[in-house]
C-alpha cells in the first residue's frame, strides 16, 4: 500500500497548524472592513484584541495582512516605514481574474484604451516641467 | 506617361510624415476621422496600384496576351513596366494581404476575448475596481463595455481625479474608439509604410477621450494633472526624481500654471504631449487645413483611378488592333 500521508515541504506547518490562519485572515478582514480607513498593522493588532480576540504577535498580524495582500485581497499604500492596508469591496474581488486582461499579448493590450502608458525618463523630466510653476532653472529656496 | 500610378505609392510616405504634426493642430475627433479614412483610402489606393502593376506585367507576358487576344507590340509601346516590376509588385501583394489577414484574426480574436472578458463580470456597475498593486486603467470593449481601475490607482486618486479618469474612459467606450484603431491598424498592415499614421490614431483618440474628460469636469488643468499624476504612479523609475521635485506621487499636483510654458513637446512621447495639448486653450477646428488635407487623400485617390482607367483603355486598345 503507498504511503498517501501528506507530504510537507522543508519548513511548512503541517495542516493542523495552518488551519487557524485562515480563520485569523478572515478576522483581519472584518477588521479592517469595519474600520473604512487604511490600517497599519500596529492598528490592525489593537483592534482584534479590541474585538476580544486573543492577543496576536505584531510579526504574525504582518504575515497575515502580506498573505492577503499577495493574494489580491487587500490594496496597500506606504505609510511612514511600513504600509497601511485597505480591502477591496465584493465586487472587486469578482473581477480578480481581469488582472490577467493585460498579460494577454501586443494585441489584447491595443483593443484595450488605457489611460496612461509608462513614461521614458525624457518623457518624466518634460512632464515635470509642464506640470510645476517653478522651471528648474528657478531656485526654490 | 504611367508615372501616375506611382503616385498612391508615395502620397502614403508624405502622410506617413505628416501625421504628427496634423495630429498637434486638428481637433481630436476631427484628426481621428481624417487620420482613420486618410490610412484606408491611402491603404486601397496603394494596393490597387500594386494590383494594375501586376496585371500590366501580366499581360505583357505571351501566354497571357496569346489567351486574351492582345497585341503584344502595343502593350510593350504603351506601359515601361517590366516584368521584374510587375513580379515584385505582386510578391508584395501577396506579403500585404497576408499581413492584414493575420492582422485581421489578431485583433477579432482580441476583441472577442474582451467581450468575453466583460461579460464574465456579473455586477451592474461600468467601472470595476480590480485589486492588485498595478497602477492601470482602461476600457474594455463590450456589451456592455467596461472601465477597470487597478485598486492601487483608485486609492490613489481624489474624487476630482477619479472623476476625470471615468470621463475619460467613458469616452472611449462611448466613442467605440478601439474600431477607429482597430481599422487604421488593418489598413496599415496591407502598406506598413502607413503605420506611423494608425500609430497616430492611437495618440487622437487619447486626445479625443481627454478633451471629453475637459468638457466633462469643466476644468482642463484638473485632467492634466491627473494624467500627469496616474503617469508618474505608473512609471517606478520615475518616481523617486518626481517624488523629490514635486508632490504628485500619492496626490494630484496643486499648482498647475494657469498657461502652458514655452516647453517643446513635439518629440516628446504621447504623455507630455496630451498634458502640454490640455494646459493650451480648447482646440478649434482648423478648416483650411482639415480641407487640404482632404484634398491630398482625394487626390492619391484620383490618381490610382485615373492609373486603372490608362491601363484598361490600353489593353482595349491592343485588344482592337489585334
Amino acid at each position: 500500500m503507498p504511503d498517501d500521508s501528506p507530504r510537507h515541504a522543508l519548513g511548512e506547518p503541517p495542516e493542523a497548524a495552518r488551519r487557524p490562519a485562515g480563520a485569523l485572515e478572515a478576522e483581519v478582514l472584518a477588521v479592517l472592513r469595519a474600520a473604512g480607513t487604511p490600517l497599519s498593522p500596529g492598528q490592525v493588532r489593537e483592534r482584534l484584541a479590541a474585538r476580544g480576540q486573543r492577543e496576536l504577535s505584531y510579526s504574525t498580524v504582518v504575515t497575515i495582512v502580506s498573505r492577503l495582500h499577495a493574494k489580491g485581497l487587500l490594496a496597500r499604500e506606504r505609510a511612514g516605514r511600513g504600509f497601511a492596508y485597505t480591502p477591496l469591496d465584493a465586487a472587486s474581488l469578482a473581477a480578480g481574474q481581469m488582472n490577467r486582461a493585460l498579460d494577454g499579448g501586443a494585441d489584447h493590450r491595443a483593443v484595450l484604451s488605457r489611460f496612461v502608458s509608462g513614461l521614458s525618463g525624457r518623457d518624466a523630466r518634460v512632464l515635470r516641467r509642464l506640470l510645476t510653476d517653478d522651471g528648474p532653472e528657478q531656485d526654490g529656496g | 506617361m504611367r508615372l501616375l500610378i506611382y503616385l498612391p505609392l508615395l502620397i502614403p510616405a508624405l502622410a506617413a510624415v505628416a501625421a504628427r504634426p496634423l495630429a498637434a493642430r486638428l481637433e481630436p475627433r476631427e484628426a481621428t476621422w481624417l487620420l482613420t479614412a486618410a490610412t484606408v483610402i491611402l491603404a486601397g489606393c496603394s494596393t490597387v496600384a500594386l494590383a494594375l502593376l501586376v496585371a500590366s506585367a501580366a499581360a505583357q507576358v505571351p501566354a497571357v496576351a496569346e489567351l486574351r487576344h492582345y497585341s503584344q507590340p502595343v502593350l510593350h509601346r504603351g506601359d515601361p513596366t517590366s516584368a521584374i516590376t510587375g513580379a515584385v509588385a505582386a510578391l508584395v501583394l501577396t506579403g500585404a494581404a497576408l499581413a492584414v489577414a493575420i492582422t485581421f484574426r489578431r485583433r477579432a480574436r482580441a476583441l472577442a476575448e474582451s467581450y468575453r472578458r466583460a461579460a464574465r463580470l456579473h455586477d451592474d456597475g461600468t467601472v470595476v475596481v480590480v485589486p492588485g498593486p498595478a497602477v492601470e486603467a482602461y476600457a474594455l470593449p463590450g456589451a456592455p463595455g467596461r472601465i477597470v481601475i487597478s485598486g492601487r490607482l483608485f486609492q490613489a486618486l481624489d474624487e476630482p481625479g477619479r472623476t476625470a479618469l471615468l470621463a475619460h474612459e467613458r469616452a472611449h467606450l462611448a466613442g467605440r474608439h478601439h474600431l477607429f484603431t482597430t481599422v487604421a491598424y488593418l489598413a496599415a498592415a496591407a502598406n506598413p509604410v502607413l503605420l506611423p499614421l494608425a500609430r497616430t490614431v492611437d495618440y487622437t483618440v487619447e486626445r479625443w477621450a481627454d478633451e471629453h474628460a475637459a468638457r466633462v469636469t469643466g476644468d482642463r488643468r484638473l485632467v492634466a494633472a491627473t494624467i500627469g499624476q496616474v503617469a508618474m504612479l505608473a512609471t517606478p523609475a520615475a518616481r523617486p526624481a518626481a517624488a523629490a521635485a514635486l508632490g504628485i506621487v500619492t496626490t494630484r499636483p496643486r499648482r498647475v500654471p494657469a498657461r502652458s510654458r514655452r516647453i517643446s513637446v513635439a518629440w516628446a512621447g504621447p504623455v507630455p504631449r496630451r498634458v502640454a495639448a490640455l494646459l493650451a486653450p480648447p482646440p478649434r477646428t482648423r478648416a483650411v487645413l482639415l480641407a487640404a488635407a482632404v484634398l491630398v487623400v482625394l487626390l492619391a485617390g484620383a490618381s490610382a483611378l485615373q492609373a486603372a482607367r490608362d491601363l484598361h483603355a490600353l489593353l482595349e486598345l491592343a485588344h482592337g488592333i489585334h
